[in-house]
């Protein structure tokens, strides 16, 4: 008898334990914003992943965005006085280059995109109107220098032929949230970033003053979207420049532009060396 | 004797699984589920020493940006008036040298940082995110654990108040209750009014954070800084003590200070850049790129550099007043 009590209460504290695990684990609804994977993925039925790249968006990036020059205003906004290359990391044979640069010359030349090439370009006081080109394709133009930059997303190989003022741009998305296998929240609950790698670049300028890249730069964003309180939007993308030829180590920036309500200050203009 | 010793331990058995029964569902709504709640988002790590690689605003942020020079700034005619009567010697007066700088300075100001992490011991969620203070920079602490502000009578410091949420990868933060403060080393002022939301985006060993300040004495529109740092354990985050000493002797009563209309320096950053004196004068129009293409039809960049020319990066200050760059200027940064 006394077995059996002993039994039965060793098997209640065992059915308690189990009780409290299993509740303890039990997965919460999750409220917006918050991850969506949450527990007891294990066992279940792995989802469709997202047909193409525009559906599974993490963030949608798609519209009018104009830049807000609060940083680097006379770097940016005006041409700089030659010799001026305070906040970039270059080395003696980049100060050389730059020290030569004759805007005039690159006019004549032709060459009045050089501070148009995507390091450079994503810097300049600019519009950017973003869409997609397809599902795998996204299209960011800009109104300065009338540039379009194509992020192309997937198993995506470049072209044969030479370099590009825009170069060829890897993109994927970094989802924050959830885990592998959890299902895809909906678009407005979603959250991450997206990642691009640009190579394939004709020589160029970081700075229409002709502080200049090579065609061995690889230019790596990140691009953000914040979400403010009052409903305005914005894209911050984390730039990273590395480029063994005229750069003593990366260089690092962070640019931001925030959201319009429409095109209608689209203002197209052409490149300009000066 | 020994049946006493199986009934008692059948009662304490039973005592045990009854006491079980009732603390579970507190255990499991309670603690379990506040900390799951607490760090469910909690995808990256912010905790460690960062480097301020001070490649952008290199002039604002290190050596200090140039009297009169407002260009970037979406400020308005209250703030310029505020500005304009500055002097920087203020900041040696005994009691001003330990007035810190605000939290806005993280983005604005030339130094690193170091972010610890607050870890409650019993659930393991992260309560806050504790920036330390350093040099004149005042501590922030971002609350992480749902606690409300405090009422708008409450004192305010230079740190402000601030709470957080995960938001996918990313920590956003509401900061109130700040202190007056400079939002420029050249005057240009913040008031206590001031409320900042703060994005903290880690991607890989970089952490970008976005400060967008809302001042509604003294910007026309909100004002967007962003600073990006590199994870760096070698980093050094110096310590923020101040003892007030007298560094330049005065009569008592001596506040240094221009009056309205007698600061001599207000056209020296125009006239060194051939811009018009109302672009370096800031407001929001002038950080729009039709402003840019309405400045081209007139400027013309001086024919060469003339003030800081060596490049770099570092926060040594290389050459002024044109003169020649020295070996060792602009060291390439680590």
């Amino acid at each position: 008898m006394s077995r059996v009590n002993f039994a039965i209460a060793t098997a209640l504290l065992i059915a308690l334990v189990a009780a409290q695990s299993v509740m303890a684990q039990t997965p919460q609804t999750p409220a917006r914003g918050q991850g969506q994977g949450g527990r007891g993925g294990r066992g279940a039925t792995p989802p469709e992943p997202p047909p193409t790249p525009r559906a599974g968006a993490a963030i949608d990036l798609t519209g009018n965005w104009v830049s807000v020059i609060t940083e680097d205003w006379r770097w940016r906004m005006v041409t700089p006085p030659k010799g001026d290359y305070v906040s970039l990391p270059i080395n003696a044979e980049a100060k050389k280059v730059a020290d030569a640069w004759d805007a005039a010359k690159d006019t004549a030349a032709g060459d009045q995109c050089k501070a148009y090439g995507a390091p450079g370009l994503m810097r300049l006081p600019t519009r950017l109107r973003i869409s997609w080109q397809d599902d795998t394709t996204l299209r960011v133009e800009t109104d300065a220098g009338t540039q379009t930059r194509l992020l192309h997303f997937g198993d995506w190989k470049p072209p044969a032929g030479g370099p590009t003022r825009q170069g060829n741009t890897t993109a994927q998305w970094e989802m924050r949230q959830g885990r592998r296998g959890a299902p895809l929240p909906a678009p407005e609950q979603r959250f991450g970033n997206l990642k691009t790698v640009t190579t394939g670049l004709m020589p160029g300028y970081l700075r229409k003053n002709g502080v200049p890249f090579s065609e061995k730069t690889t230019l790596t964003e990140y691009w953000d979207l914040l979400r403010q309180p009052t409903g305005e939007q914005w894209i911050v993308i984390t730039t990273v420049v590395e480029d063994p030829t005229y750069l003593t180590r990366t260089w690092i920036t962070s640019l931001n532009f925030k959201k319009e309500a429409n095109g209608s200050k689209w203002d197209p203009s052409m490149c300009e060396a000066s | 004797m020994g049946a006493k010793v199986r009934r008692f331990g059948m009662k304490t058995c039973a005592l045990t699984a009854v006491a079980m029964l009732a603390s579970t569902p507190v255990f499991a709504q309670g603690q379990v589920e506040a900390a799951a709640a607490a760090t469910r988002g909690q995808i990256i790590d912010l905790a460690g020493s960062w480097a301020n690689r001070l490649h952008e605003d290199w002039i604002e942020r290190a050596p200090g940006p140039h009297i009169g020079d407002y260009s970037g700034l979406p400020i308005n005619d209250e703030a310029r008036a505020y500005a304009d009567l500055y002097q920087v010697s203020m900041q040696n007066m005994p009691e001003r040298q330990c007035i810190l700088y605000t939290s806005q300075y993280i983005v604005m100001g030339p130094q690193n940082l170091r972010i610890e992490p607050e870890v409650d011991p019993i659930s393991g969620a992260i309560v806050a995110l504790h920036m330390t203070g350093t040099v004149d920079r005042a501590p922030h602490t971002v609350w992480m654990d749902g606690r409300t502000h405090p009422s708008k009578n409450s004192p305010h410091s230079p740190g402000g108040f601030s709470t957080g949420v995960w938001q996918g990868g990313m920590v956003v933060a509401q900061t109130t209750h700040l202190k007056a403060g400079l939002v420029w080393r050249n005057g240009v002022p913040h008031s206590d009014q001031a409320t900042i939301t703060e994005y903290y985006a880690r991607h890989g060993d970089m952490l970008t954070i976005t400060m967008i300040l809302t001042d509604p004495i003294y910007d026309e529109e909100p004002f967007i800084r962003n600073a990006t740092f590199e994870l760096d354990p070698q980093t050094r985050v110096l310590p923020e003590p101040c003892e007030p000493q007298v560094e330049i002797p005065r009569a008592p009563g001596v506040v240094p200070h221009y009056l309205p209309g007698e600061n001599p320096y207000l056209n020296e950053v125009a006239e060194t850049f051939n811009l018009p004196l109302e672009a370096v004068r800031g407001g929001a129009a002038t950080t729009y790129p039709e402003y840019g293409k309405k400045l081209r039809s007139t400027y013309k960049p001086p024919a060469k550099c003339t003030v800081y020319c060596c490049g770099g990066t570092g926060l040594t200050v290389p050459n002024t007043n044109n003169a020649a760059c020295r070996e060792g200027d602009a060291p390439p940064n680590p």
